[in-house]
């Protein structure tokens, strides 16, 4: 654990990034941003699991495995999401959410 | 971290907002750092500040103009959506705050990348052989699939 910081606070700002995340997801109206917001709360809840592992378990290693599973899950999914956004680009000129009406393309 | 979090999702120029995205992860970073996991510090930064950001960055500049500024929606909407998220976030920090966890005392052992690779590959009692190997062929079906996406019709048009 850190000194002189309790996991109280430490929670506090990981639920405040956590719904700041889900702010930008909400009223952000670029595919690119809507998927930096997605990073913020991916980021958020992988806190949350290695400092509830630090605090509570320290003697054992689960929260930092799935943390590093969400991590390459992220980076799966963003890979994914930017080839598929510059395909988009290609098909419609844009990529704001109002012009993605249709899925088939 | 907050800051620059909040302005990360209210900034309007999107390379600003990918900058301040990497501030907040450094800072992330940094607390995997205090906390003694410097493992997943140096995969913070390596995969997130290093990989990620960069993926960004290029796309950003393929697909934007960078003088462009991004649209907002309407002060309505941001004033509704802004409302419903602080009320999430007082509630579940109500709950947060009411909850006693029973913080365990200082373990003087600190955690070595050793433990972390023979827990991650161990297929005894506990171990994670099988969500690593899951993972393996999701990161090369990803690889793959984004190559496949990112080259359009042009492979269709070809068969």
């Amino acid at each position: 654990m850190i000194l002189g910081v309790s996991i109280y606070e430490i929670l506090t700002v990981t639920t405040l990034l956590f719904f700041i995340g889900i702010y930008g997801f909400i009223t952000r109206k670029n595919l690119i941003s809507i998927l930096l917001s997605v990073e913020l709360i991916l980021n958020a809840v992988a806190i949350n699991f290695v400092v509830i592992n630090k605090y509570l378990y320290p003697d054992m290693l689960q929260g930092v495995y799935f943390s590093v599973f969400i991590i390459a899950v992220a980076a799966a999914e963003t890979a994914l999401a930017i080839s598929i956004i510059i395909n988009l680009y290609r098909l419609v000129t844009s990529v704001e959410v109002k012009a993605t009406e249709t899925m088939k393309f | 971290m907050v800051v620059f979090a909040i302005a990360s999702v209210t900034s309007r120029m999107i390379l600003r907002s990918v900058v301040y995205l990497l501030f907040v992860l450094c800072a992330i970073a940094g607390f995997y750092f205090l906390i003694d996991y410097n493992y997943l510090a140096a995969i913070q930064l390596t995969v997130y500040a290093g990989g990620i950001i960069v993926l960004f960055i290029f796309s950003v500049l393929l697909i934007h103009h960078i003088e462009s500024k991004l649209e907002v929606a309407s002060l309505g909407r941001r004033i509704l959506v802004g409302l419903a998220s602080l009320v999430g976030a007082g509630l579940t920090l109500s709950v947060i705050w009411a909850h006693p966890f029973t913080v365990a005392e200082n373990s003087a052992r600190s955690t070595e990348v050793r433990d972390i690779g023979t827990g991650m590959l161990s297929y005894g009692d506990g171990g994670y052989i099988l969500p690593f190997e899951v993972i393996s062929i999701l990161l090369l079906a990803a690889m793959i699939g984004a190559i496949i996406v990112a080259k359009g019709t042009r492979l269709t048009i070809k068969d």
